[in-house]
């Protein structure tokens, strides 16, 4: 099914069973500790081996030897692999740096060597056996320092890395009110629960790989070009994945070398990163430095807009796409954006929650902030006095699909008790911490992927779903149950959903908070095939037929689906793919981010008192999962505001705190209740669920929202992140 | 056939090297420490979990962790530090929640463990279980069985009286959010479900008062 047309009135307009806050279908599973996971497969591969990696002592250079006989001679050991024995392998498109390292080095704990053996104890020591000679070399570490060197990316997601519209040098000069920043922030980890994981079978040259991965089809081209095999001879299954945040985007090392070690163990093996490897092994969000320029009238009217993004990845990586978001979020005839790239030796820079706008936002939206302060303007109201209901960039011709920026606003303050807020910083009091509010807009574009599912209905009658997306914890088996069951007229528990196995067909996978929305268009484009079918076999017209009660009625007459579908079953595969739509409009979800901080006076520690927030994201397939990714997406926001920072070691090239103790993330005692409200939204141009992406919309803005809640409650100004406690205490001596 | 923790030699236990820290590469010297000789002497414990005893011959660097979830196929207890900073680990030791990663199987020959697996079945749910399901109190379900062992073992805790850092009058040990914010700090959950994990524990704690 192609979707070309803005959708019309249909089936799930019903909302009968799409939209319900129904509890996930995969729940019991997970609270009860049966659903397994990529290393848990004791069912699949009975008698895997196990794997450790050895990964790179230094950032950048050439193995002189690597000595594996000590290693190899351990007890238990099956197989050491290294780059002189792994045979002849390729490079992924999406990996920059190679996922096996050897003889030259890229990054810091790249993986050099896999020792395998009859069991983890063994392996594990073992790994500490392998000799490696190193020629270090020269590494260029530091982004402050590389960033003068920095160079124009070719694109930025397609597209250009530099924009201009109007003239905003002269207009910038000319402007009543000026705001000129410089904002920073750190690399960031995903440090998602479960670590990448993978365990690997090969039979004859078939490779079955259960790994924890977002996106299965890209896994199989990807280890397929990696390993030079046939993408027919791999097979990827990831039934649950515990959390992902675009670390599992892409294959990685634990994938790569568990089918190495595979093969040369000549038995199943698995393989885990351990914790301490997986910041300088894998991905992480690179850090930024960006400048943003505002020029507006006196009443805060923007008239100049300007934002500059610098950031580094290593050579032939992508710069963090951080100016993005202000290129559509306000108005203002003349604007610019830049974006620019350096050489880092670093670990390889990649998608983290929300790419672009997550660190974007963190600086616009504090900038706002600025300008409100300087055009004693209320927040809220200047952000609604820029709001823009075309693409600012190309004019009233391109106008927005759906944009609720500024019901979110209003309606997200009247929540918030906005009105209490006191303009003038450091005025509130309570106990030892001066209390202050701020906002934010959410912004994040909304991208659609091509996506395919197959329904099949039983002799019996059950329903079953089968697609290669992936749950990541996102809701996905629940809401495709839901979308099934509202078009084949049925109930939810009468769905049986089957996802994340590459033999089944290819979906849009998570990522970009596409999934939802793509995937639930993909499974209804099947079930539209089905419904057809159905009606046929029945001798009814399926335009005419309503699907209810479990039943085809039509004509005067009810025949239950069973019955229809016939003793043999019935089973049709379809997928959605898009058109021109999101050229025609501009299309986006937006949001607004309110929080409480309390500043202690005495130590400068923040404390989050309140958030809330309202967003609009078209139809909320489920509000009860849609509502636990806003709060987890606005918890990583604290993380991004005050705590979190992977901390560069410019001399040797790696990130020093590698682990979940040192890398902080927000704990429950850091979290306080917060407010979701869904704006009702139903967008007919971003697919016939007339749904957008809200999992990474909730950390977009929520990180500025808490900084301008700092500033507002002590007259402290940062915008370096995280906003620890030596920071803000700094500036409170200063005030 | 109690294979006494009190007879096992340091040395047997710690025999096989110190590779219980799983050592980053810090530098290229990492390679120039005393090497490991990788023997070790497997030895006899019984465990008793989930109501069950189990007899385990193990190398006696095996965690806890380690071997329910490779050696008893109990993989409803996860891994996701190894090193005691994510609570994903989280099992019931003789009545008191521990991480299972952070100790070794054989300390605990004799002890009574409790693994999510223990309090319920997808079927047969213990009230915690029900509680995070109608709450949402998980996304990816990875740190999940963890959150859900800590939970039952807080609400425990609070009704023993044992204080915690947020609890004001030592005396007067009560359930509230706050206590549950604190007491459930050592479990990370990265989706951060943690206000919906706190109403499904507030939820069974009312019902047990009810």
């Amino acid at each position: 099914m192609k979707f070309d047309q803005p959708a019309t009135i249909n089936p799930i307009d019903r909302a009968r069973v799409v939209g319900q806050p129904i509890d996930r279908i995969d729940g019991p599973a997970k609270v009860c500790g049966t659903a397994p996971y990529a290393y848990e497969r004791h069912d699949a591969a009975p008698n895997a081996a196990y794997g450790w990696m050895v990964g790179s002592a230094i950032a950048k250079g050439t193995i002189n030897s690597i000595d594996t006989r000590a290693a190899e001679a351990a007890p238990g050991v099956l197989a050491v692999v290294t780059h002189a024995n792994a045979g002849d392998l390729g490079k992924g498109r999406m990996n920059t740096a190679t996922l096996l390292g050897g003889p030259s080095i890229e990054h810091h704990d790249q993986a050099l060597a896999l020792v395998v053996a009859e069991t983890l104890e063994q392996a594990r020591d073992a790994a500490k056996l392998v000799v490696i000679d190193y020629a270090t070399g020269e590494g260029r570490f530091d982004l402050a320092a590389a960033m003068r060197g920095a160079t124009a990316p070719k694109d930025v997601q397609g597209s250009p890395a530099d924009t201009r519209t109007g003239d905003f040098d002269g207009a910038f000069a000319k402007a009543a009110v000026k705001i000129d920043q410089r904002y920073t922030t750190p690399d960031h980890s995903h440090a998602m629960m479960e670590p990448h994981a993978t365990t690997a079978a090969w039979t004859g040259d078939k490779l079955t790989l259960w790994s924890s991965n977002q996106m299965i089809a890209w896994s199989v081209g990807e280890i397929a070009r990696t390993l030079k095999i046939k993408p027919d001879n791999v097979q990827v299954i990831a039934p649950y994945v515990g959390g992902g945040f675009g670390a599992k985007l892409f294959v990685r090392a634990d994938a790569l070398l568990a089918a190495l070690g595979a093969r040369a163990a000549g038995r199943p093996v698995k393989v885990a990163l351990a914790r301490a490897q997986i910041p300088n092994n894998t991905t992480h969000r690179p850090a930024t430095i960006q400048r943003i320029r505002l020029g507006a009238k006196k009443d805060g009217t923007i008239e100049a807009i300007g934002h500059e993004v610098w950031s580094g990845d290593l050579p032939g990586g992508g710069v963090e796409v951080a100016a993005l978001q202000t290129r559509q979020l306000y108005a203002g005839k003349h604007r610019m954006t830049k974006h620019r790239l350096a050489v880092l030796d670093l670990p390889e820079g990649n998608a983290m929650r929300a790419p672009g706008e997550a660190v974007g936002l963190l600086a616009l939206e504090v900038a706002m902030d600025e300008l409100a302060e300087a055009c004693d303007v209320d927040p809220v109201e200047l952000r609604i006095k820029n709001d823009v209901q075309y693409d600012p960039e190309v004019g009233p011709s391109k106008p927005f699909s759906s944009r609720k920026l500024v019901e979110c606003l209003r309606e997200g303050a009247t929540r918030f008790g906005w009105d209490k807020r006191n303009p003038k910083p450091g005025q509130v009091r309570d106990g030892q911490y001066l209390v202050g509010m701020g906002v934010a807009s959410a912004f994040r574009g909304n991208i659609v992927m091509k996506s395919g599912a197959r329904v099949a209905i039983d002799g019996k009658g059950r329903i079953t779903v089968s697609s290669d997306m992936t749950d990541i914890g996102t809701g996905s088996y629940t809401i495709i149950a839901q979308t099934a069951a509202e078009m084949l007229g049925v109930e939810a528990s009468d769905i049986t959903v089957r996802l994340g196995d590459s033999s089944f067909p290819a979906s849009a996978g998570s990522g970009g908070q596409w999934g939802a929305n793509s995937a639930t268009a993909g499974v209804y484009a099947a079930c539209m095939a089905m419904r057809s079918q159905l009606a046929q076999k029945a001798g009814l017209n399926a335009e005419d037929a309503l699907f209810e009660d479990g039943m085809i009625k039509a004509a005067g007459k009810a025949i239950p689906l069973r019955e229809a579908a016939g003793r043999d079953g019935l089973s049709v595969e379809d997928s959605i793919s898009f058109g021109d739509l999101t050229d025609r409009y501009a299309q986006a979800t937006f949001g607004a981010h309110f929080a409480e901080v309390g500043v202690d006076v005495y130590t400068g520690e923040v404390r989050v008192r309140r958030m809330g927030g309202a967003f609009a994201a078209g139809r909320i397939l489920n509000p009860k999962t849609a509502r636990s990714q806003v709060i987890g997406a606005m918890t990583m926001g604290v993380g991004a505001a005050l705590m979190e920072e992977l901390v560069v070691d410019t001399r040797f090239g790696y990130f020093v705190n590698h682990d979940m103790a040192e890398y902080h993330v927000p704990v429950h005692a850091d979290i306080p209740e917060q407010d979701v409200l869904f704006i009702d939204e139903l967008d007919d141009k971003s697919s016939p669920m007339k749904a957008k992406g809200v999992g990474e919309l909730g950390l977009c803005g929520a990180g500025a929202a808490i900084a301008n809640a700092i500033y507002n409650a002590t007259g402290v100004r940062l915008r370096d992140y995280p906003l620890t406690l030596n920071k803000v205490i700094a500036g409170m001596a200063k005030a | 056939m109690k294979d006494s923790p009190a007879a096992l030699s340091r040395r047997a236990v710690l025999g096989g090297s110190a590779a219980l820290c799983a050592a980053p590469a810090i530098h290229a010297s990492a390679n120039a420490q005393t090497a490991p000789t990788g023997k070790t002497q497997m030895i006899a414990t019984t465990l008793k979990v989930n109501g069950k005893d189990v007899r385990l011959t193990l190398d006696p660097r095996t965690t806890l962790l380690d071997a329910l979830r490779e050696h008893l196929h109990l993989t409803g207890t996860k891994k996701g530090c190894d090193h005691g900073q994510c609570g994903a680990c989280t099992v019931i030791v003789e009545g008191r929640r521990i991480n299972s990663c952070l100790t070794l199987a054989l300390m605990h020959d004799g002890d009574d463990i409790t693994t999510i697996e223990g309090l319920g079945t997808p079927d047969k749910m213990h009230p915690m279980q029900r509680a995070f399901v109608t709450h949402d109190g998980f996304q990816c379900g990875y740190c999940t069985p963890g959150q859900i062992c800590s939970a039952v073992a807080v609400l425990d805790e609070i009704e023993a009286g044992i204080p915690s850092h947020v609890t004001e009058d030592l005396d007067k040990v009560a359930f509230s959010d706050a206590e549950v914010r604190e007491r459930m700090s050592g479990n990370i959950c990265r989706c951060a479900a943690y206000p919906n994990i706190v109403a499904a524990i507030r939820d069974v704690a009312e019902g047990e008062k009810a």
